[in-house]
Parts: structure tokens; sequence; C-alpha cells
């Protein structure tokens, strides 16, 4: 009896892990049968050639290059911001701070990190527009480059605090062999800790790159809604995100063409975040135990 | 200059560049809560937190925001707490080798990184639409624990890991079951862990909008949910529309409900650290 019943509850505990898998394929499952659906109407060489993007309007054009230029746009600033920001706060907090002040910035850093993403869609508005329109001309309400610094304020503490690990992961012994030779702190940070926590620097950089392609709240409340064909920063774009919120927002009719471009959009970003997850994993899988 | 003095001038020279770029960090932050709060701070009255939404900016409030958020902290835990501590469990104390749990593994670490929005759009096909819910509250809670299902996994996992082997071994020696083992020993030791992963998944959940407005959460919502299939608004979704519009009296109700969220997500994030560093410091295997 009691044997079964453990089996029974193991039973439970498998399913609710498979259920994981079935979460993984039904976002698939969604995303290719409307992507499907939405490509019987429009050509997949319209879609990735075409350089308009105007699905909402009576003169209807599929193009996803828009879409795109305005999410790598936004995601190069970010990532421009947030990896020097990262990495210079990584090695300094790893190699230079003493450790009260570590544990201190830590928590601080946790709570950038916590800040809801509407809210920093709120300081790109309010706060960073204004002040780059006060000393760069050109700027518009709407636009890339403040939507793209916030974000990599934003992505920062992600950055800094996986590659602290990575670095703090580094044995000791290799820090005291350097130091022994008579190294500085600075030269052994960056020949010898940098490059043994490499694997674990570049899968946070992935990680980041991944997150703001997928970031939504900051680009829809910031960057603006003009899916152009630009990489001016001061301009306003569209994002991939940015375009599923302006559809959901209206309304618009189920099953629809119009209804099916947020699928094959989501589809697009889906396969971007998805590669460099498993890219990131890869790295971090075949890496890991190079020290220990 | 020689090269050792160089080196050391850069070593130190660098040493105050790292002093600058974590000080500005924190700084940035800084100026953003003090910014938001001088324009918001005059805002919130007891009317503001118990006002039904308005055209007018002075007369709106966040009652129906705010009971919408509790909703779905609410139902989002019911659903979510279960399903994540039992996939946990099974991963680290069952299938640890087994070829099933290593693609579970994968695929965990890869659903950890999938954007929001994808959520908000799985959601709207397969439970607003398919499952027949609509926009109510229950679509949005079973859509955002999927999302935080991923870290409470990991969460519990990493809580089990930390449970050390002897304690297992000898209830086992007294006769208990593998799953009397766990319920009895396992978890309790280590509900500490788990709670804090809980709450900062939740913590999560509550800022999340992007999903929300994929389903369909409305906007305006004039009226305060009764029921779990009820239409809903939640914070972020009030903030999102208030700052959304030109006029500079609708931003300002923003930067208001943008402090009640941000107290809530620090009071569950400190609630969280709090936990964490007792239950450290409490048991020391």
């Amino acid at each position: 009896m009691k044997k079964y019943t453990e089996k029974v509850i193991e039973g439970g505990l498998a399913f609710s892990a498979l259920l994981t898998i079935l979460v993984t394929v039904g976002i698939i499952y969604v995303l290719f049968s409307e992507s499907l659906s939405f490509f019987s109407e429009v050509s997949l060489w319209d879609f990735l050639t075409d350089t308009e993007w105007t699905p909402l309007f009576t003169q209807k054009h599929y193009g996803i290059l828009p879409l795109l230029t305005g999410t790598l746009l936004t995601t190069g600033i970010a990532i421009a911001t947030a990896m020097p920001f990262g990495l210079i706060i990584a090695i300094y907090l790893s190699e230079y701070a003493p450790k009260g002040l570590r544990k201190r910035v830590k928590p601080m850093m946790e709570i950038l990190a916590a800040i809801p993403t509407v809210v920093y869609g709120f300081f790109a508005l309010t706060v960073v527009t204004p002040w780059l329109q006060s000393f760069i001309p050109g700027v518009d309400t709407f636009n890339a480059l403040s939507a793209g610094l916030v974000m990599g304020i934003m992505i920062t503490p992600m950055v800094s605090s996986l590659s602290e690990d990575a670095m703090f992961a580094v044995p000791k012994s290799l820090r005291e062999a350097s130091f022994g030779m008579g190294a500085t702190r600075f030269q052994t940070a960056f020949r010898v800790i940098v490059p043994a926590a490499s694997s674990g620097i570049l899968v946070s950089i992935i990680l980041a790159i991944a997150r703001a392609i997928g970031e939504t709240m900051v680009v829809a409340v910031a960057a603006g809604q003009q899916p152009v064909l630009t990489l001016d920063p001061r301009q306003g774009v569209e994002t991939i995100t940015a375009f599923i919120v302006q559809v959901s927002l209206g309304d618009v009719q189920h099953g629809s063409v119009e209804y099916r471009t947020i699928f094959a959009a989501g589809m697009t970003l889906f396969i971007f975040t998805f590669a460099l997850n498993h890219i990131s994993y890869f790295i971090k899988k075949k890496f890991q135990e190079k020290y220990e | 200059m020689n090269s050792l003095k160089l080196n050391r001038f850069i070593d130190t020279a660098f040493k105050y560049v790292g002093i600058g770029f974590t000080s500005i960090s924190l700084i940035i932050l800084g100026i953003f809560l003090y910014n938001i709060i001088t324009e918001g701070i005059a805002r919130i009255d007891w009317d503001f937190l118990t006002s039904l939404p308005s055209r007018k900016a002075e007369k709106a409030g966040i009652l129906t925001a705010w009971t919408g958020t509790a909703w779905i902290l609410g139902l989002t835990a019911i659903i979510s707490i279960p399903l994540g501590i039992s996939a946990g469990v099974y991963l680290e104390e069952y299938g640890k080798k087994s070829r099933i749990a290593s693609i579970v593994e994968v695929n965990i670490a890869n659903l950890a990184g999938v954007p929001s929005i994808i959520y908000g759009l799985l959601g709207l096909e397969i439970f607003v639409r398919m499952m027949n819910m609509g926009s109510s509250i229950l679509a949005g809670s079973f859509t955002l624990a999927l999302l935080i299902l991923p870290v409470i996994i990991v969460a519990t996992r990493e809580a089990l890991k930390a449970v050390p082997k002897t304690l297992r071994e000898a209830s086992y020696g007294l006769g208990a079951s593998k799953w009397q083992t766990i319920w009895y020993q396992v978890l309790p030791a280590s509900a500490g862990g788990i709670l804090t992963g809980i709450i900062l998944a939740l913590s999560r959940a509550i800022g999340e909008t992007a999903p929300l407005i994929v389903i369909g959460a409305l906007a305006y919502v004039p009226f305060v949910p009764q029921s779990p299939m009820d239409e809903f608004t939640v914070l972020p979704m009030q903030i999102f529309n208030w700052i959304s519009r030109p006029q500079h009296e609708f931003q300002v109700n923003g930067a208001a409900a943008i402090i009640v969220l941000l107290a809530i997500t620090f009071v569950m994030n400190g609630i969280a650290v709090y936990l964490r560093n007792k239950w450290q410091s409490r048991i020391n295997w």
C-alpha cells in the first residue's frame, strides 16, 4: 500500500516537471500554427525583404525589416551601455572592492534589477529624453537612444552579477600565482581573471542581448511606434515587441491577417532569443568545470 | 616614468574608474527614485487609493488597479507554487540522472530566457481563446504562473541542494520511505530557501505588463473585480496607460501609481532578503 502511494506521488511530481516541456511545446505550437496561416496570405519573401511595415494601414506592407532594425538599434545601444558598465563594475567588485563594500553594493544592484520595466519606461520618457534633447539637436520625443540607454542601465546588474560570479569562481591560486610574479591587480584582472572567466562573461553578455531583444515596456513607452527603416538613434522606431503591444491595445479582429502579424512577429522574436539562450547554455555546459 | 610606476599608476587609475562606474549606476538609481517621488508623492492620498479610474486626472484613482494586482498575485501564487515545488522536487530528488530530467533541465533554462511577451501570445491563444476564459483574471494568472514557473523550480532545486545528505540518510536509517523523508525532513529544512524564491518570483509577476497587455487586460476598468472570471487591470497597466498620455496631470498620476508599485515590490524583495539572511544564519549544516 505504502509502495503504491509512493509511486502515485512520484508520478504526480514527474507530471509537474513534464508540464514545463508542455509549455515549450505550447509556445512553439501557437507561434507556428498562427504564423503558418499568416504566411499562407503573405509570402515569406515579402516578409523578409519588403522595407515597409504597415499592416494596420489601408496600403498594407508586411516587411519585418523596419521592426528588426528598430529592435537591433535599441538592443545595440543597450548592450553598448551595459557591457562597459557591467564588466567594469564586475571587475571592480570582484578584484578591487573591500569585502564590506561588495556586500553593500550587491543588494543595491539587486534593487535596480527588481524595478518593474514599465517604471524604466517612465524614466526614459520623462527624465532621459528631455536630458538628451538639452544637448543633442533633433532628438524626437520618442527615440531609440533614450530607450536603448535606459534598457542598458536596466540590464547592467544582470551583466555585472553574472560576470562577477564567473570571476569569483576563478580559483584563488591563479590570483596568488599572478601576484607572486609581481603583477598588479589590474594586470591580474585583465590577463588572468578575465581570460579565465571568459566563458562566464560571454554567457552574461549573450543573455543580456536576449533580454534586450525581448524587452517590451521600455521601448513601448519611450521608443515610439513608427516602423521606419533607420539607424538614426534620435528618431522614433518601432521594435518587434512594441508592435505586438500596439496591436494588442487596439481592437483587431481575431482570425484576421492583422491579428496573425503579432504571431509572425513573435515567432521572429522567439527564434532570436531561443538561439541566443541555447548558445549560452552550450557555452556554460562546455566550459563550466574547467578549473575544478 | 618607468614601467613599474606606470603599472602602479594604471592599477590605481582603474580602481577609481571602477569606483566611478559603480557610483554612477547607483547615482542614476538615486536620481530616478528622487524624480519619481518628488513628482508623485503629493498626489498620493486616501482618495487616490480608493477612487475608480476617471477621464479626469485629478479624480482618477487606483482602486481597480491594486485590487486587480491583489487578485492576480493570489491566483498566480495558488497556481504556480504547487507546480513549481513539485517539479523542483522531482528534478532534484527523483529524476536526477535520468534522460528526461536532463531534457527538462535544458528546457527550463530555455523557458527562463523566453521574453515575457511571448508568454502573452501563448496565454492569448491557449487560455483566452481555446479554453474560453476571455481576458479574465484567471487567464492572466495562468499566463503569469507559467512565466514564473522556471524561477520557482530553480529556487526549489537550489534550496533542496543545500540540505545535507546526512539528514536524508538519518531519515532512511529510521525506516522512512523516500517520500516520507522528503515531506517530513527535506522540505521543512529547505522551506526558507523555497519561500525566498517564491516571493521573488511573485514580485516579478506583479511588475509584469507586457503579457497582460497581449492577453487583453484593459487599461480602463470602471469596476472592482468580483470573481476570477471578471475583466481586470493591474497597477503596471494603469501606469502604462497614464504615462502614455501627453497631459502632465496624468504623468503625475503615473508617478504616484509607480510609488505604490515600487513600495509593494521593495517590501516583497525586502521580506525575501530578510528570510534569506535569517535562514542562512540559523541553519549551519
